[in-house]
């Protein structure tokens, strides 16, 4: 049981986190509301039910959030990388550029054909 | 430093151990690249693709991208070409890359024909002869802006401008190249992760249809959707897997099946529990199963080929289905041979649900695409019976099957891109009625195909049908033969029911009109005639090449 | 050397398969492609030819294994290919005759728009006809047997416009579907009782099996011979198949397609060596023959047919020659080749008579064209007297020949069929005459065609004269060539052996007799048809006469046998089938229809229930496999 304690504990930190910033951030903050701060999800999504004739989410979001995960990932990949980077040597640099490399050239592909343009 | 303050520290303090027992030394991973050119060369070849796509000015684009995927996939070809002449085929059988990809003979002869595959298909890619000249530009099968609304303004204001989707060519190198890896990992994890390479281009492609565009983003979002969730229980399957074997790697898992391997003390209490080994390893089957079109997994495969760009279909229909059997037999045959006696039973059944459904729906189809699209759900039954032999003809006869059937198909769907009226193709096959008066040399052709997809003597499909058979009969499976035999002769009924329209009923008056295809499309036709002549007429030599092919390496 | 007997066949192969696939583009320069071809497999056969000669005697046999075709456990079929003897003297024959007419259609087809096609299926046709003669098993062999009659069976249909035409292809090809049929039965029987059916293991184990086995395989081939080379009972699509143009009936249907019967029974000598019976049946089969060919050549108006079944005829003689067994293999074959070149050149002269004569084909209607056709007069006139006998040219040599080993044969047998085989040399001078009265002698019978256009005979081109002439040539001194020291005889018999036999009648004694019965036929001939003026409406004629002119009735046996029996047996299996059998079969058609409309309502489009499909599907995997081990 002893092993488990530890994992207790920061389950209960983290808990006790989360309780902390809502409780402080409803007591704190200013109390601005309009209509899209009314909305669920408050991120741009018109939830349900749509007005007539619509019905197609802006893409443009998503396309943002897709970029943000990709460039996410790269970090995933490159932080233990950077960890690890004496062990691994030329090796890892060499396969660490070309992974960045290919990760470049999705970039450049979304910068030149307007993906990061909003309008 | 003084002793006492040394003797003071070391009230709280320990020594640290040193460095290098804190980080251990990680072995350097060793990467054979020359053994995995092929596949790199696909993938270079596609990154080259999207930096094209960045930088070149649009009228550059589809020159330069059907030049660097002709390019790669020929370098790609004669790299694998080069690699079996070294013997990796056969004697120098290998696994490279830590244990994640096999260099053997069925992974390179798959490769092989995947990339044979999709240089046919680039070229029906690269088609643009078959759409009337709209406002000056030619045309070729795919969207003019992918992220337009379907019949909206700026679509419209796309198609004037003559815009073309030139994406297509690297996404489909991306997608080779997942397929390349695809039966030749020897890993769970690549296994998995290359499934996921190739699908999602797939799922991109099938909405990029010019015409019917919803219906192709239909197919496109369904295919999506359903390839998540077989992903999903694939996963799952992978993680169970995991769970009894301690780990990922084909070769540990099979020796953990045999009761050979070494039992780490950690894993100890659930490796070698045989639930987890009967559960996983059927959810990773039913993974490939969704892939190869078997029935129950098939619903998906009507309404996407349908849907799909008819390039694309043919593409998808030959090469997934060379790539997803290629991995079927390497799992069962690598990793699961200690148990065929659990899953063979099985796969029986689904051998035989899936050649008499996709048989007898095929019956009433009406839409030539459709009609394809059941007919190779019944082959994907014909080529299971060849893989539940579990013997080495099982190997080769349905490596020889998935060669016959794939350029046919090929073959099959480049005719079906021909025959067009006002709104596009025309698929529906009342429309298809005469026409062997009006275009005898491509009626000849298509029936030469149908033929050879019902599998008449002379054709490739005899040869593979017989090989398919005789391996499983061998095996003892004498009553799954029966079925296929009778499941052919409902194909053979509808196959032929298309050639009797064609030839001998009367020419709707306002019928569809035979586009007069390039080089390019007329190459894919031609070979596709060529593999069902051939492979029908002397098949031996191709028999004993799938035959010396067909050792796994573990 | 053994990749050249390949290219033998696959140059004619080819230049069909640019013909036919290369389409109206090649209309202008077809013929000379199919002319090319044609040359190029003649050149290689002369250079194999060499090439065989350059060898001893006991090692002239060549054999290329191309590729195992069918291998399953016990049957494994080859394509591969032999060149002996035997089949050389074939290819040469098959290709020289065959470009030297390819040349001449160049000529005579020269006003059709289909010349192209037509070339491409005489290139068909060669390389069909190299494959029969080729094939080192009967399997690949009846490839090429079959091969040939389709090309015989497109050319005779050639002007297919013509209702006749069409018939009398029809006609050929259902026929030779008898035959065929008794070829692919003599060949599993041929499998079930040898293990195999390459020549080589057949004929080696000939001596291991009972004597009713052999009987019926040979009796089978004699029925696939009778069928192609249109021997009695098989005899009656020939004379209709020259409704096909005269090039292919010169080819195809006098020198070398109607001879692939007697290849067979002298390739299968092993088979009949063992098997007297059926022996007895291709020396009866081809006695038949000789003289009722013949009686249908006296009757005849039209010059082709007239020539038909001179054709038949002569056939007749090589498959009795062949019939007595190793005394006459080789006089079978010789007489197949002095045959192809005078036989082939008197057709060309048909042709070319034809060609001057605006396509009138009645001798009725020709006479006195000596001197208007003086090269095609010397030819044909060539070509007859080597097929009368006239001594010293190829007829004599090689048909006196056939006339003493039938003697030879002794006993009963061989004086009936040396008796048979003397009347009809005489009844071949009768008719060869006739012809050659009816269309160079005489007074001018011509009358305006259909059309009213008179005819205007004339010298046809070189390009059609210059190949009659070879042939003449060939006509005239083939035979005393293969003569000189027993050449051919030497050549041949490490392949189909020979004996002497012992002949009750001395050889002069038999050249004597041919002679007269030669000048009695020529004599009676000149009484009837050169003394008198000939009628331009054929009198009514004796009974033999008009059932002559009719074939001897052959289509109306047929008709009245075959065709009213068929057609009452059709009938009754009409009913059957529209009873019993449909009733099965539409009953499971509709069972399957009705159960693919229900099943195709799973397919209803909605993702989830796709999904559902799927999960179902898993959950029922994961559970049979429990089970399984459960169990």
């Amino acid at each position: 049981m002893n092993a488990y304690a530890p994992i207790l504990v920061l389950g209960g930190l983290g808990a006790g986190f989360a309780i902390f910033s809502v409780v402080m951030a409803s007591l704190t903050g200013p109390k601005r509301y309009n209509r899209a701060k009314l909305d669920a999800y408050e991120c741009g999504i018109e939830p349900t039910p749509q007005p007539a004739g619509g019905g197609r989410f802006p893409i443009k979001y998503y396309l943002t959030a897709m970029l943000f995960i990709v460039f996410d990932i790269e970090i995933v990949f490159l932080y233990p990388w950077a960890v690890t980077f004496d062990a691994l040597g030329l090796f890892g640099l060499v396969e660490m550029l070309l992974f960045v490399l290919t990760v470049f050239v999705a970039y450049a592909y979304v910068w030149r054909r307007g993906g990061l343009e909003w309008d | 430093m003084s002793a006492t303050a040394a003797a003071v520290h070391s009230l709280w303090t320990t020594r640290a151990l040193a460095d290098t027992a804190a980080t251990p030394a990680i072995p350097t991973p060793h990467i054979e690249y020359a053994q995995l050119s092929p596949v790199l060369i696909v993938f270079g070849a596609a990154v080259l693709g999207v930096l094209i796509e960045a930088f070149a000015p649009r009228a550059a684009r589809y020159a330069g991208q059907l030049a660097v995927s002709v390019v790669g996939l020929a370098a790609a070809f004669a790299a694998l070409v080069a690699l079996a002449a070294d013997g990796y085929a056969q004697g120098r059988s290998h696994v490279a890359a830590m244990g994640a990809v096999a260099v053997d003979g069925p992974a390179l002869f798959l490769q092989g024909t995947i990339v044979l595959i999709a240089l046919v298909a680039t070229f029906t890619f690269a088609e643009r002869r078959l759409d009337p000249v709209a406002h000056g530009n030619r045309v070729d099968s795919f969207a003019a802006q992918g992220s337009a609304v379907p019949g909206g303004e700026q679509e419209q204001k796309a198609v004037r401008a003559g815009f073309t989707t030139t994406e297509v060519f690297p996404l489909l190198l991306f997608a080779v190249a997942g397929m390349m890896i695809f039966p030749a990992a020897d890993d769970l994890l690549t296994l998995f992760v290359s499934l996921e390479v190739f699908s999602l281009p797939l799922y991109l492609l099938c909405a990029l249809a010019r015409r019917r565009r919803l219906m192709s983003q239909e197919a496109s979002v369904k295919y999506f959707l359903l390839g998540a969730f077989s992903s999903a229980i694939l996963l799952f399957g992978i993680a169970l897997l995991y769970g009894y074997a301690g780990t990922v790697s084909y070769g540990g898992i099979a020796d953990v099946v045999d009761g050979t391997a070494k039992l780490t003390p950690a894993l100890a209490n659930t490796t070698g529990n045989d639930a987890l080994l009967l559960i996983g390893g059927a959810m990773v089957v039913m993974g490939l199963l969704f892939k190869v079109a078997a029935v129950p997994f098939h619903m998906w495969t009507p309404d996407v080929y349908q849907g799909a760009p008819t390039p694309v279909t043919g593409f998808m229909a030959a090469a997934v289905k060379v790539a997803a059997f290629g991995a079927l037999l390497r799992l069962l045959y690598v990793v699961l041979p200690g148990m065929r006696w659990d899953w063979r039973p099985v796969m029986w059944g689904v051998a035989i649900v899936t050649m008499v459904v996709g048989a007898i729906i095929a019956v009433t189809q009406t839409d030539v695409k459709r009609l394809l699209a059941y007919s190779s759900i019944a082959h994907a039954g014909f080529l299971l019976t060849g893989v539940i032999a579990v013997s080495p003809s099982g190997v080769s006869s349905v490596l020889f099957y998935l060669v016959a059937y794939s350029f046919v198909t090929l073959g099959g769907f480049a005719v079906v891109t021909l025959v067009r009226d006002a709104g596009g193709e025309a698929t529906h096959l009342s429309k298809w009625a005469g026409l062997g008066r009006r275009s005898p040399l491509l009626a000849a052709v298509f029936a030469v195909f149908l033929l050879s997809f019902a599998g008449i003597p002379l054709t490739a499909g005899f040869s593979g049908k017989f090989a398919v058979f005789k391996a499983a009969a061998q095996g003892g499976a004498v009553p799954l033969v029966v079925v296929g035999v009778i499941s052919s002769a409902i194909a053979a009924f509808f196959y032929i029911r298309v050639i009797v329209m064609m030839f001998f009923q009367e020419p709707q008056p306002q019928g569809p009109t035979v586009a007069i295809p390039s080089p390019l499309t007329s190459t894919a036709i031609a070979l596709g005639v060529a593999v069902t002549l051939v492979l029908g007429v002397a098949p031996q030599y191709f028999l004993d090449l799938a035959g010396k092919a067909g050792v796994f390496v573990r | 050397m053994d990749p050249l007997i390949g290219a033998l066949v696959g140059a004619p192969l080819l230049g069909a398969g640019i013909l036919l696939v290369g389409g109206r583009r090649l209309d202008r320069t077809g013929h000379w492609i199919g002319c090319l071809w044609a040359a190029v497999s003649f050149v290689i056969g002369v250079v194999l030819f060499a090439d065989l000669l350059s060898r001893s005697p006991a090692q002239r046999t060549l054999t290329s294994h191309l590729f195992t075709w069918v291998p399953v456990a016990g049957f494994q079929a080859d394509v591969g290919f032999q060149l002996d003897q035997l089949s050389m003297t074939f290819v040469l024959l098959i290709t020289g005759v065959g470009t030297l007419i390819h040349i001449y259609s160049v000529g005579y087809m020269e006003h059709d728009e289909n010349r192209r096609k037509f070339f491409g299926y005489l290139n068909l046709f060669l390389a069909a006809m190299l494959l029969l003669v080729l094939a080192d098993n009967y399997l690949l062999l009846y490839v090429g047997w079959e091969g040939v009659g389709l090309a015989s069976y497109l050319l005779i249909g050639f002007w297919q416009h013509k209702p006749s035409a069409a018939t009398a292809a029809k006609k050929a090809f259902l026929v030779n579907r008898v035959g065929d049929m008794g070829l692919s039965i003599a060949i599993m029987v041929m499998f079930t009782t040898f293990g195999s059916f390459a020549f080589r293991p057949v004929f080696a184990h000939v001596g291991d099996v009972s004597q009713g086995r052999l009987t019926t395989i040979g009796l089978l081939l004699l029925l696939a011979a009778c069928g192609k080379s249109a021997q009695v009972p098989l005899q009656s699509w020939l004379g209709d198949a020259m409704e096909g143009p005269t090039p292919v009936s010169a080819l195809i249907h006098a020198a070398t397609m109607v001879t692939a019967g007697v290849y067979l029974v002298v390739r299968s000598g092993a088979i009949f060596n063992a098997a007297p019976t059926a022996q007895l049946a291709v020396c009866v089969v081809g006695a038949v023959t000789l003289v009722f060919g013949a009686i249908v050549g006296c009757a005849k108006d039209d010059i082709k047919k007239a020539l038909a079944g001179s054709t038949m005829s002569q056939i007749g003689y090589m498959m009795l020659a062949a019939g007595l067994g190793p005394i006459g293999y080789v006089f079978a074959i010789m007489h197949l080749v002095t045959h192809g070149f005078f036989k082939a050149g008197l057709f060309l002269g048909a042709g070319s008579v034809m060609h001057g004569m605006n396509d009138e084909v009645d001798m009725r209607r020709f006479g006195a064209l000596r001197t208007y056709m003086p090269v095609t007069f010397v030819t044909f006139g060539l070509g007859y007297l080597a097929i009368i006998g006239f001594p010293g040219l190829s007829g004599y040599w090689s048909k006196d020949k056939i006339i003493e080993a039938a003697f030879a044969k002794g006993g009963t047998e061989g004086w009936t069929l040396g008796a048979v085989a003397l009347v009809g040399a005489g009844i071949t001078a009768f008719y060869m005459t006739r012809v050659m009265l009816m269309t160079f002698f005489g007074d001018k019978r011509w009358q305006p065609d259909a059309e009213g256009h008179e005819p205007h005979p004339h010298e046809s081109p070189k390009i059609m004269t210059i190949p009659m002439s070879i042939l003449a040539f060939g006509s005239v001194f083939a035979g005393g060539l293969f003569s000189i020291n027993s050449a051919f005889l030497k050549w041949l018999q490490p392949v189909t052996g020979h004996s002497d036999g012992h002949s009750p009648v001395a050889t002069w004694e038999i050249t004597v007799a041919t002679l007269v019965v030669l000048i009695l036929g020529v004599g009676l001939a000149w009484q009837s048809y050169g003394r008198q003026a000939v009628p331009a409406v054929a009198p009514r004629g004796s009974l033999l006469t008009r059932a002559a002119r009719r074939d001897l009735l052959q289509d109306d046996f047929n008709h009245v046998v075959l065709v009213r029996g068929g057609e009452h047996l059709t009938r009754s299996l009409v009913y059957l089938d529209h009873t019993v059998v449909d009733g099965a079969v539409n009953g499971t058609a509709a069972g399957v229809g009705g159960l693919s409309g229900r099943l195709r309502r799973l397919q209803n489009g909605f993702v989830r229930s796709y999904a559902v499909s799927m999960l179902g599907g898993t959950a029922v995997l994961v559970a049979a496999t429990l089970l399984m081990r459960g169990v």
